[in-house]
């Protein structure tokens, strides 16, 4: 396996704009004459599948919900930057691009990155102009707030629903094709294997999720934009359906998984509750501007809060980060919560729990001001928890919220396999080892709506496919692969339960490749996950049939995939000795407890080939280099 | 914890005729929400190798729209404002008899057990829910000032998850809380107003198409919407239908090529 990044090169400022002069276009009228699988309706497959469509393409589009519109991006809270300098406080694309250069801890190209910076003004315009009810200033303008990791104000947002917002716009541009009948939408369908065919992608092998059919579905070119693996946790912010299986599979078939130790921990979500929790809820991390976050000084003080009195509070990271204080990274915000509760002064009746206390603030401010604020948060957090923050502290604790890695790209997002193309989170490529905020909308957007309509293009007018047919061999072997696949998990009648033995899965990853990580923990994770595997495939129960709508099932067929990704994770983890970013070794700390580098060593994206059962994968490494940054140590003092 | 009885429809497929069945649910945690309440009843049964009760959901925040199930009879449950998976167990007594059911409206016909289909709300935006742009060729964002009363009405007009619920609640089985949501969020701004007329003539039509019933301003459907999408959307709908309905021209394309 080759990784040709395909990166330009020349002056960062012009790469994308040299590197669209030089792709290939297909004539408009020969455009039609192209089908293209968008497998995902999130906002990087639905802005994809739309804007393909426009151009003339033949698009099919698939997801597992009942509906497009319901893809998980839908669910981020927070806003999409974007370097338009509207607030006229210094922002420009370069001060994008180094922000989130910065913020993912030099692990990101600097060309991807750019291009990100670059698109991300023309992503607002067309928002703005499907009608997303952006927040807007008395004025008439819109709006902007700070974010994480930045100095100006460039996000844009709708509320406490900006992702949904995007969706929606990215959704009903989708419907509009659907509507004109330039896009095919499969919903309620899942994508359980690629199809390679002569050396190219060249379909996928589905499920539809209501009458159980397998069957397979060819095209000039298949995307992926399949999100994030984050459920390999089991408990995350994530939607329970949020799954690896697509990326997973293509990865078996040839395409190399990048960077997949770099997930994120979110500091501020509510606590589990017990066996029973299915998944996490965020608070907004805006919460920390004015909540104080706490536990006891004293082991095991199960005092009720308004108990414990001042001297006997530990305010821990306006003691470690005086000048951060309760803004201070989500990375290191994490880990301290952590270590509090490892040292047994967690709060809440699980002991995983800090207390972010706004008592303070109402003090100070007033009780109105905290509600104007934060009024819909703290709704949220009552109905959940069933406790009044505007009396008690809220309890928080970090949760699995996002990942960084996932499948490697060109800059063309084309990965390993030829014609396979992935986007927005399930691609690796711009956010290096940490994420900022506000910059996973902008990515997805990115991807959909003004990388891939171009570099599409190229490939198809280079790679001169030829049709093929569903008696291709390649294809009747995918097809069996699958219906093997699906039989095998129905047969083994065993005791447990998919969700009981994802659970088991998850608290192994939580525990030795979560926060903090170690070569010992990452050790222990790797004979214990096999055995997990094992354990799977020979004590799996899924009841009913293969032939009708099979909840079980199609939880089980995901589950498996995480069984042997969750390896990979970990192999990844043990591999990269450093700390970065949101993959933090315990083995690599400054004396203050930060992320620890090695340029010399680790400044390279790991990308993994797959070796095939029960063999180690192969790790090829792409060296990044830095022409217009210089590597230093991040730093937030 | 709560030792409940559920009653819960069962019904194996579309063409299955289905019943209710009662199955006992004791140990239930008050801080469980009403769909983790549904995973340990399924997780029971299915060590008992009885098939789970098959219910949508997803995000469990609240936000996608998936869950719906009517819940003693009230669509998203008791609690306002909030979507059944937000919907926690302390809401409920110990000994209460729970009944749950599938969305009833006869454009959204039952898959199995408690999952419907919904696609017919994805086909009434795909006739006409949208601003007709495509993507690229912008203006600049702050080209076009909206004023902020408007932005905000449109929105709270916007924050609809198409969860189905309004027409479930409905005797009606009307949609026209959802349809009208995105007509007044499109129809507040300023780059909506190019299809104004066309876009709520072409939703209703598909509307009717489907099989909704007609409005006849009980209010149910604002009773149950989890994001509190107001009666006024239907009544800013019907005032854009009549006028589009008088005045409604047929578009004809002028022909010709270039040079």
């Amino acid at each position: 396996m080759e990784l040709k990044s395909k990166l330009p090169s020349g002056p960062i400022e012009t790469a994308w704009d040299r590197t669209r002069q030089e792709l290939k276009l297909v004539n408009p009228s020969n455009k039609r004459k192209y089908s293209v699988i968008m497998v995902g309706s999130g906002l990087a497959g639905a802005s994809g599948a739309a804007t393909l469509a426009e151009l003339g393409y033949q698009v099919k589009c698939f997801c597992y919900q009942d509906s497009p519109r319901r893809a998980h991006s839908i669910s981020a809270q927070g806003g999409i930057n974007g370097a338009k300098n509207y607030q006229n406080d210094g922002d420009s694309v370069w001060r994008l691009f180094y922000d989130t250069v910065k913020g993912g801890d030099f692990r990101a190209r600097e060309a991807n990155v750019h291009r990100l910076a670059e698109v991300s003004v023309n992503i607002i315009d067309q928002c703005v102009a499907q009608g997303v009810p952006f927040a807007r200033e008395y004025g008439g303008t819109l709006a902007n707030r700070s974010f994480g990791g930045a100095q100006v104000s460039r996000t844009f947002y709708a509320r406490g629903q900006t992702g949904q917002q995007l969706l929606l716009g990215a959704y009903q541009s989708l419907e509009r094709q659907i509507g004109i009948g330039a896009v095919q939408m499969y919903p309620r369908t899942e994508m359980l294997d690629v199809i390679v065919a002569d050396g190219a992608a060249r379909g996928i092998v589905t499920r539809d999720m209501v009458t159980g059919k397998i069957e397979s579905h060819l095209a000039d070119v298949v995307i992926l934009a399949t999100g994030g693996y984050a459920n390999v946790f089991y408990l995350s912010t994530n939607a329970k359906g949020c799954n690896t299986t697509a990326i997973w599979r293509a990865h078996r078939r040839g395409a190399a998984f990048a960077n997949p130790c770099y997930t994120q921990i979110h500091p501020t979500c509510i606590p589990v509750t017990g066996d029973h929790q299915s998944k996490l809820t965020l608070m907004s991390q805006s919460l920390r501007n004015d909540g104080r976050i706490w536990v006891p000084l004293k082991k095991g003080d199960k005092r009720p809060p308004g108990q414990i009195p001042e001297n006997e509070r530990d305010y821990y990271l306006e003691r470690k980060y005086p000048s951060y204080g309760n803004l201070a990274p989500r990375d290191i915000s994490s880990r301290a919560a952590k270590q509090c509760c490892d040292e047994g002064r967690g709060v809440g009746p699980t002991g995983l729990g800090v207390y972010l206390d706004f008592a303070d603030a109402i003090g100070r401010l007033g009780e109105n001001v905290i509600r104007e604020r934060y009024g819909n948060l703290f709704e949220m957090y009552e109905r959940i928890t069933d406790e009044n923050p505007y009396k008690i502290p809220m309890r928080i604790f970090p949760a699995s919220h996002y990942v960084m890695g996932g499948l490697w790209v060109d800059y063309n997002l084309m990965s390993t396999i030829p014609g396979l193309h992935v986007l927005g989170e399930a691609n690796f490529s711009d956010h290096g080892a940490n994420r900022l905020g506000a910059s996973a909308l902008m990515q997805g957007l990115a991807d959909g709506y003004f990388v891939i309509p171009y570099t599409i293009g190229d490939y198809l007018v280079n790679a001169k496919v030829k049709k093929i047919d569903a008696s291709h061999p390649e294809v009747k072997k995918a097809e069996a692969e699958v219906t093997g696949r699906v039989k095998r998990l129905l047969s083994i009648n065993g005791k447990r339960t998919p969700d009981s033995l994802h659970k088991e899965l998850g608290k192994v990853i939580w525990e030795k490749c979560g926060m903090g990580r170690n070569a010992a923990g990452l050790k222990e994770a790797l004979q214990r996950i096999p055995a997990i595997r094992e354990e799977f495939w020979k004590n799996l129960k899924v009841l009913g049939s293969g032939d009708d709508l099979n909840v079980s099932l199609e939880k089980a067929g995901r589950v498996a995939d995480f069984m042997e990704m969750a390896e990979l994770l970990c192999i990844d983890a043990l591999e990269r000795d450093e700390s970065c970013g949101a993959h933090f070794r315990e083995e690599h700390q400054t004396p203050d407890g930060e992320a620890l580098r090695n340029d010399e060593k680790f400044c390279h994206v790991a990308a993994w080939e797959w070796a095939g059962e029960g063999k180690t994968p192969i790790l090829h490494k792409e060296p990044l280099t830095f022409e217009s940054l210089h590597l230093t140590q991040r730093s937030y003092k | 914890m709560l030792n409940l009885t559920l009653k819960v429809w069962r019904q194996k497929g579309p063409k299955d005729a289905g019943q209710m069945v009662t199955y006992p649910a004791p140990g239930i945690s008050p801080d469980m929400s009403f769909l983790e309440m549904l995973d340990v009843v399924n997780e029971r049964m299915m060590e008992k190798d009885e098939e789970p009760i098959a219910f949508d959901h997803d995000c469990r925040e609240g936000i996608c729209g998936s869950c719906g199930t009517v819940v003693n009879g009230i669509a998203h449950g008791p609690r306002s404002a909030t979507t059944a998976c937000q919907l926690h167990m302390r809401s409920f007594k110990d000994g209460d008899t729970i009944t749950v059911e599938p969305w009833r409206a006869k454009p959204f016909p039952v898959l199995k057990d408690l999952i419907v289909d919904r696609s017919a709300y994805d086909r009434i935006i795909a006739a006409g829910g949208f601003v007709s742009v495509n993507t690229g060729g912008c203006p600049d964002g702050n080209s076009l000032p909206i004023p902020k009363e408007n932005a905000e009405l449109s929105m709270d007009a916007a924050a609809c998850i198409g969860c189905g619920a309004c027409a479930a609640a409905c005797p009606n089985a009307s949609a026209m809380l959802f349809v009208s949501a995105k007509v007044s969020q499109l129809a507040l701004l300023p780059q909506g107003q190019p299809e104004r007329r066309d876009r709520v003539l072409k939703m209703v039509a598909q509307m009717d198409a489907e099989g909704f019933g007609g409005c006849t301003n009980i209010g149910e459907c604002e009773s149950a919407c989890p994001k509190e999408i107001k009666l006024e959307n239907i009544a800013r709908l019907n005032r854009d239908f009549l006028v589009a309905t008088v005045t409604k021209r047929p578009v004809t394309a002028s022909q010709g090529g270039g040079a």
